[in-house]
């Protein structure tokens, strides 16, 4: 087992006579071990002081390969300007390396700061050896050792030799700069692919090339669970540039479990070519036929009707405070409600794909565009039957990411096709093939029933949640229906129940998972019990919040909730100062809504101006963005992206749905989903509230708040209260006739 | 068959059947894997290149329809009269996020360029609303294409 708190650090001399600093994560016993040779280059100082540093976790646009690296250079005084990073190795020292759930941040800020005040501490000691002075007098600036008292300076690279052969330091004697000396972090930084991108170099996974390479199409039956009746192989051998085609079985996971998460991969039939057009073009005589019973009745009409069922009576409780029962009963107000937000697709632009390359001694070669480098190199050799150490993984730049590539499916295939094929291959999903072949946000539906008191307090907030199961007893992955929402946690009396049905739809992680849907089923609500309590929704929540954090301060110990509603209280006052909330003369058919959310550690309340046409289309304006991540954004221009691309995903998530027919997608391609363009796209005034806690990932949640602002805003400025998603012309105008 | 395409200023050859889409014959063939694909059927924008300067969807493009035309791709972007001031502007603006969109994207922009040296905002809006980015880079897209035609956004 991988302790990440324990750091272990190796000293090499690198390549021309530079210094090799070597890190990795370990258990106590390993470390000795481990510590006695050199356990692999993670920053490299050349004697001409250029700096090559690693960076450990897989990029797929939130920035971690420049941040990463960032960490280091700030600590080690390192040169911005002549750092070049590349990708570390996929290897155990490393732990999981793996990019999810806003946790990069969060889970290396403190392993990187050391492992740069590590290669610091090292440069300092040899100049202070050098000079004949004490290593505490020294200074580093920009790549440089400086002696104050005297004014000379050495560059890193003239002391790279002599650091080589320096011990390695102890990682609990390193000292760390106090982020007030912060030159890089903090500060707007260009992302390191960036230059590249702009010149259509091959960077991205799907970009791949090795010596070799035919490319492949892996076909499998769009409904989880069928199995193959019979194919024309030999018509499909026959088309022009074939070179292999067969099928294969596929590995069945443990019951319970799916495909991408367990070892295992679907059935189907492999077609390779020349090229990829070539394999693709020869599906078309495959005919392959399925049996496909397996997805009969798993169909969103009949989800639909199960769950609405279902929620006529109770569920399984969550959890629970007070008596909601007799808060209920005795309620100055009822308020009842079903909110429903649909399945949806990821959609990464660059389709599932990845590499694979048998190896002489009858291993395999990955090149993978996976947010879970880790875990593709784990599942692969457990499906494949190969020892670990015969499965290399290489990281490549993913064409986004969003959860889809927290699952290592094509990498799977890709491997075993490539084993069976005995070349190396490129394996590509068709977009149809991504579409039908998604780990689907889980759909949720939710029942309210809510009392106010006489003075417009929550009394009673009963919530009960349908969402999915593939084993019976647990929640379908990335369907959770329970979290600690501040509704419920300030409500004087609560309960979260839950159901679950039965599902074969394979259900994932979708940027902000639970969250996304969460967010506009609570955060909806709340606001109808704004509206039923008379007050302005922003003003209500406010003293519902003002009033926790008073009983807060006075509790101690495991009273406190885990959420800290003071600086959630904290970011929905600055949004609503920032965006003039609660201002008059708004023009006719628009409005302005408020949600705030708190996922993925972050804190974030937003507020969106909303305009509604007659017809009920509708177009996001403006949305203001308040988010609390700590105590720095490590890299701001880098942060205000993710950011901005979370209010715009959120407004995608508004508008999409995926449909279900015997266990089939009734979308196939990109036409498919009303996706957000540009002219789509709102002004986004973004600010960050600076607190003083550790700082967290902005993968993920500036987006949740984002999707209830706007239909709460929709109320506010046609007064249809829209509780169903997508957000669709259609509901707001029956939301209109209903009301 | 044997096909001959002028792509970025030289001729290169492919042995494939005319009915290839071009984007494929880049990629696959001829190496050129800067052009992106997303959807294949046009959707996406992804793999936007020029054909005689317009801005052309390659996945939608037979390759034996090209004929002598010229096909500027992202790898010949900088020759283009707006490339490098494009590929300026996308760095200081930092517009990517995984970038896997943006050489569709900077090629309908390098297009509306060249048509409109000083866009408006719904002239810009009409040329890129094809192009999708997942990431949601619209903002800095936006911006990016200002700078690039010296307009103060």
């Amino acid at each position: 087992m991988i302790d990440r708190r324990r750091l272990i650090f190796s000293i090499g001399a690198a390549a021309g006579g530079g210094l090799a600093l070597g890190f990795g994560f370990t258990t106590s016993g390993e470390a000795a071990a481990a510590a006695a040779g050199a356990i692999g280059d993670y920053v490299l100082v050349a004697p001409d002081g250029a700096v090559t540093l690693l960076a450990k976790a897989p990029e797929i646009g939130q920035g971690a390969k420049t941040t990463l690296p960032m960490i280091i250079a700030e600590e080690m005084d390192a040169d911005w300007s002549r750092v070049r990073i590349e990708f570390a190795p996929v290897e155990q020292r490393f732990g999981d390396q793996s990019v999810g759930g806003s946790t990069t941040t969060p889970e290396n800020y403190e392993p990187m700061r050391k492992v740069g005040a590590a290669a610091r501490s090292l440069l300092v000691q040899a100049a202070a050896e050098r000079w004949g002075l004490p290593a505490a007098s020294l200074k580093t600036e920009r790549g440089e050792v400086i002696d104050p008292a005297s004014g000379r300076r050495l560059g890193y690279g003239g002391l790279a030799a002599a650091a080589a052969k320096l011990p390695p330091p102890d990682p609990a004697k390193l000292v760390l700069k106090s982020p007030k000396d912060f030159v890089l972090l903090g500060r707007d930084h260009v992302g390191v692919d960036t230059p590249a991108v702009v010149r259509g170099e091959p960077i991205f996974g799907i970009d791949t090339e090795v010596p070799g390479l035919e490319y492949a199409v892996y076909v499998k039956s769009p409904v989880p669970g069928a199995k193959l009746v019979s194919a024309d192989l030999d018509a499909a051998r026959r088309q022009p540039g074939v070179t292999q085609v067969f099928a294969l079985e596929g590995l069945a996971p443990p019951p319970g479990k799916q495909v991408g998460l367990a070892p295992g991969y679907a059935p189907g039939v492999a077609i390779i070519a020349r090229n990829w057009w070539l394999a693709n073009q020869a599906r078309k005589v495959l005919n392959a036929q399925w049996d496909e019973t397996s997805g009969a009745g798993h169909s969103t009409d009949h989800y639909d009707a199960q769950a609405r069922q279902i929620l006529k009576g109770a569920g399984k409780v969550a959890s629970q405070h007070g008596d909601v029962d007799a808060a209920l009963a005795g309620a100055s107000k009822r308020v009842s409600a079903v909110y429903h937000a649909p399945f949806l697709a990821h959609l990464s632009l660059e389709p599932q794909n990845c590499t694979a390359r048998p190896t002489a001694d009858g291993g395999v070669e990955l090149f993978a565009p996976t947010q879970v480098a880790t875990d593709a190199r784990e599942l692969t050799a457990k499906t494949l039957g190969l020892p670990l150490e015969k499965v290399t993984v290489h990281m490549r730049r993913s064409g986004g990411g969003f959860g889809r590539r927290l699952m290592a499916d094509a990498a799977v295939e890709s491997a075993a096709i490539a084993m069976r094929a005995k070349t190396p291959v490129k394996l590509v999903w068709a977009r149809e093939d991504d579409v039908a072949h998604d780990y689907y946000r889980p759909a949720l539906w939710m029942a309210f029933d809510a009392g106010l008191d006489a003075q417009g307090r929550v009394s009673a907030y009963r919530a009960h949640g349908v969402s999915f199961t593939r084993d019976g007893t647990t929640p379908a992955t990335g369907g959770g229906v329970t979290q600690d929402a501040a509704p419920g946690l300030l409500a004087d009396s609560a309960r979260a129940e839950q159901s679950l049905i039965p599902t074969i739809i394979p259900t994932g992680w979708l940027r902000a998972p639970a969250s996304n849907a969460l967010s506009f089923v609570h955060e909806g609500f709340w606001d109808e019990l704004a509206h039923a309590a008379g007050q302005d929704p922003v003003a209500f929540r406010l003293a519902h919040m003002r009033a926790r954090v008073a009983a807060d301060a006075q509790a101690t110990g495991e009273g406190k909730p885990k959420l800290d509603i003071g600086r959630l209280a904290g970011v929905l006052e600055l949004v609503a100062q920032r965006s003039g909330w609660g201002a008059q003369g708004l023009p006719s058919g628009v409005g302005m809504g408020v949600g705030c959310y708190f996922s993925h550690r972050g804190y974030f309340a937003e507020v969106a101006r909303v305009r509604v046409s007659n017809d009920g289309d509708w177009r996001v304006e403006k949305v203001w963005v308040v988010g609390d991540v700590g105590s720095i954004v490590l890299n701001p221009l880098g942060g205000r992206a993710q950011v901005a691309g979370s209010i715009v995903e959120g407004i995608s998530q508004l508008r999409c749905a995926v449909d279900f027919k015997d266990g089939r997608t009734v979308p196939t391609n990109i036409p498919d989903f009303d996706l957000v363009r540009m002219p789509d796209a709102p002004e986004i005034d973004i600010h960050f509230l600076v607190t003083d806690h550790p700082p967290t990932g902005l993968g993920e949640p500036a987006l949740p708040p984002v999707i209830p602002a706007v239909v709460n805003a929709v109320y506010a400025a046609c007064g249809a209260r829209v509780r169903e998603l997508p957000l669709t012309a259609e509901r707001i105008k029956a939301a209109l006739k209903a009301t | 068959m044997a096909i001959s395409l002028r792509v970025n200023g030289r001729v290169l050859t492919a042995e494939v059947p005319p009915e290839m889409p071009l984007l494929w014959v880049l990629r696959d063939e001829l190496g050129l894997k800067g052009t992106k694909f997303g959807c294949g059927v046009g959707a996406c924008g992804a793999c936007t290149v020029h054909v005689d300067g317009a801005a052309t969807r390659a996945c939608l493009t037979p390759v034996g329809t090209v004929g002598s035309r010229q096909i500027t791709t992202i790898e010949g972007l900088h020759a283009h009269p707006n490339g490098p001031a494009l590929q300026t502007a996308w760095i200081a603006h930092d517009v990517p996020q995984c970038g896997y969109c943006q050489a569709g994207q900077m090629m309908t922009a390098a297009a509306l360029l060249k048509d409109k040296a000083r866009p408006t905002r719904d002239e810009i809006e009409g040329a890129m609303t094809g192009n999708l980015c997942r990431c949601g880079c619209y903002d800095r897209i936006h911006a990016a294409i200002n700078t690039a035609a010296g307009v103060e956004a």
